[in-house]
């Protein structure tokens, strides 16, 4: 044996499989019990030094992208490629052989096996194919000399099913080779108001250019009446060259793809600055401030001051702000107002509506993965493959006429790959039907 | 009548179920077990309406979500997938012994959600990352997988014990004399577990592609999905022993067994010992 064979049978065996699938289940529990990716003294405090240092050597904080881990997956991938290449051949011989060849000893010799003999010719006048037809087995057939062979099969191409699903991980795992390749995972947090064409990589915190430019127009804040948070709502603008191309309003489970860039809400953090928006009524005309808290501001040209004065908050999240209004010459007005609220304001003549709301920035994860199609088409392979593999079987129906020397035999014998006994029930029910029919 | 109290006596009727399926083990009349039958049909049926009053309830609370959100109610849908599945078995396989073996896990998980203290039986309204569609198709694929994994390792006990008692024939004074041989309980073994990978596989999936569309990553080894991919690898070690190495029985048994600790430490012990993204699911 060569050592190129020996090489093959080394990686095309099951139990090379069985022992890779022990290893990774063994191994995957390392990281469920040791958190993974937190800073190296993270380690050292929780573990102590000398764990910490060989937590370090074997890649234990990152150990599902470890070379040793990574190896793992790479022998269970060579594993399947070469178990596939080696046996495929086969199957596909069974799959396509012509059955009708069969040599008639193997037929007497199957385990599920029934034989009648005749006293007469009469079987010649019994329409065999019709009778297998008759019972759901569509048959072929085919003049051995003076004999007859009839043939029918079910399910054949289940025989593929578990190559499909080796298949199916190969190709899962090559959409994850194409996302860490060609795809990115990064965060951004933008004020409102605010925007930005970079994101930040979480594998080493480097700047990502996004090729466009995304602002938060508002994050919205909700809650339910028992404190449990409700809603997480970015409203996002994409632009390209300062020109918007695209607004849309994201939530946590309905993110925003542009370019194959996908943004996710994730977080959210608030200032102690206020977004104030004036409108005045007779004109119509709208601005919006962002105001430190008690801070004077002003409209410039419209000689309009205001500031917020007070806030209600409950954590961090202001609740209710008291704004302080004052229109020209005009007395002022003090006024409490829920956050993201509206109210009208009279001063002297002319109307005013105000509303105020605390400022957030929304945290985004950024996305780029162009292998997620090609993980999804696996997952979904990888079920069809399932299903042909277990439940579906290879079943084969063998009837064979035989005009001997002796006197006319007619042979039923049949072959299942899986689910035996279901099967042997099946040709049980069969067997009965054709003993009807011959014995008639 | 409120969901509670209607899944209140599904916890009796249980109870009672798994009595009436282990009287056939003691006395053989055949009656029994239509009644067993009958009786375990009816106390799903009022687990059903229970679970679907939860479902009005949390509407008329102006929630409006489906009963699978919180460790109380998936509790409560595993003891109502497992006898489902029980039933479906027992009207395939017509064995009514292997309700002595599975019954009474519906019952635990019904005794355990109504009387443990740690687990709050208040319908609350649903975080952000709950609210999504995937929600119910992915919780409803895991516990159709975890329930053939719970029946398998039913089963696997059904076998040892048949297994270690001498074959005395029906002078036997040993009640497994009255269970199904040991090839056909190994061949039932075989076809749950296949049945449950299948489901959990699914679950795994879609548990994927809902993180994927709320995180924008299908899998971050969070304690949670690296469990159930280990309980995957659990199992589809099993298939392959068997398939190509020929391995059942008694060791095929015992795996079974096995199989339903990873599956048990997947569903609960990652919510309590480990943390993760699956937190909400503890409370």
């Amino acid at each position: 044996m060569t050592l190129l064979t020996q090489i093959w049978d080394f990686f095309s065996s099951v139990k090379l499989a069985i022992c890779t699938l022990c290893a990774l289940a063994a191994t995957s529990i390392i990281g469920t019990i040791v958190p993974q990716g937190e800073a190296p003294a993270f380690y050292v405090n929780k573990f102590g030094t000398k764990t910490a240092h060989f937590f370090q050597i074997l890649d234990i904080p990152d150990m599902y992208y470890s070379w040793w881990f990574l190896g793992l997956l790479g022998i269970l991938s060579t594993n399947l490629i070469i178990c596939s290449l080696d046996r495929f051949p086969l199957i596909w011989k069974i799959i396509t052989t012509d059955n009708l060849a069969i040599v008639p000893d193997r037929v007497e010799k199957m385990q599920n096996c029934f034989m009648w003999e005749f006293g007469t010719n009469k079987l010649d006048r019994i329409d065999l194919a019709s009778l297998l037809n008759k019972n759901g087995w569509k048959a072929h057939s085919r003049k051995v000399g003076k004999d007859e062979i009839l043939f029918s099969q079910k399910g054949r191409w289940s025989r593929i099913g578990v190559y499909i699903v080796h298949f199916s991980i190969l190709l899962i795992l090559v959409g994850a080779v194409m996302g860490h390749l060609y795809g990115f995972k990064g965060s951004i947090m933008i004020p409102e108001t605010e925007s930005t064409q970079k994101a930040f990589a979480y594998k080493n915190a480097e700047s990502l250019e996004l090729g466009f430019e995304i602002r938060c127009n508002s994050f919205i804040l909700e809650f339910y009446d028992n404190g449990m948070p409700k809603t997480y709502r970015s409203n996002l603008t994409v632009l390209e060259n300062g020109q918007e191309v695209l607004t849309r309003e994201i939530e946590v489970n309905s993110p925003l793809t542009y370019k194959g860039i996908t943004f996710y809400q994730s977080s959210y953090q608030g200032y102690q600055d206020f977004i104030l928006t004036i409108t005045e009524n007779s004109s119509g005309e709208s601005k919006q401030f962002i105001i430190p808290f008690q801070q004077q501001m002003s409209w410039e040209g419209k000689d309009l001051h205001f500031g917020i004065v007070n806030a209600e908050a409950i954590g961090k999240r202001v609740v209710r702000s008291k704004i302080w209004f004052k229109a020209g010459e005009h007395p002022a007005s003090i006024k409490w107002l829920n956050d993201n609220d509206k109210t009208t304001l009279t001063s002297g003549a002319k109307e005013y509506t105000l509303s105020a709301k605390q400022l957030y920035a929304t945290g985004l994860q950024v996305a780029k993965d162009p292998g997620v199609w090609i993980v999804y088409i696996g997952c979904g392979v990888m079920m069809l493959g399932l299903y042909l593999a277990f439940f579906m079987s290879h079943r084969r129906i063998w009837l064979y006429k035989k005009n001997g020397s002796y006197s006319p035999q007619l042979w039923l014998s049949g072959s299942a790959n899986k689910n035996k006994m279901a099967f042997a029930k099946d040709f049980g029910e069969l067997k009965d039907s054709i003993e009807q029919a011959v014995q008639r | 009548m409120d969901s509670s109290q209607l899944l209140g006596i599904t916890t009796f009727t249980y109870l009672f179920s798994s009595l009436l399926y282990m009287a056939i083990l003691v006395f053989k009349t055949q009656k029994l077990g239509t009644v067993a039958t009958v009786f375990t049909g009816l106390a799903w049926l009022i687990q059903t309406a229970g679970l679907g009053l939860r479902w009005v309830e949390s509407y008329q609370m102006g929630i409006g979500r489906a009963p699978l959100t919180n460790m109380y109610e998936s509790v409560v849908f595993f003891a109502w997938a497992i006898i489902l599945l029980y039933l479906l078995m027992e009207w395939k396989f017509k064995i009514k012994i292997i309700g002595s073996f599975a019954v009474p896990l519906a019952f635990l998980a019904m005794a355990y959600a109504s009387f443990s203290t740690d687990l709050t039986k208040a319908i609350n309204p649903l975080v952000p990352a709950l609210q999504s569609n995937w929600l119910i198709a992915h919780v409803v694929t895991c516990f159709i997988g975890y329930a053939a994994f719970a029946v398998a390792a039913a089963l696997g006990i059904m076998y040892l014990l048949k297994s270690i008692s001498p074959d005395l024939g029906e002078a036997s004074p040993s009640l497994s004399v009255r269970f199904p041989s040991l090839t056909i309980i190994d061949d039932i073994i075989h076809k749950t577990m296949v049945f449950g990978f299948i489901w959990l596989t699914a679950g795994i999936i879609t548990g994927a592609v809902w993180a994927n569309s709320a995180w924008g990553t299908y899998w971050s080894w969070d304690p949670k999905e690296t469990w159930s991919l280990i309980t995957w690898f659990f199992y589809a070690i099993i298939l392959h022993a068997r398939y190509t190495r020929g391995w059942s029985g008694g060791m095929i048994a015992i795996l079974a067994i096995f199989g339903f600790v990873s599956v048990l430490f997947t569903y609960y012990g990652v919510n309590f010992l480990l943390s993760g993204l699956h937190s909400y699911g503890s409370s």
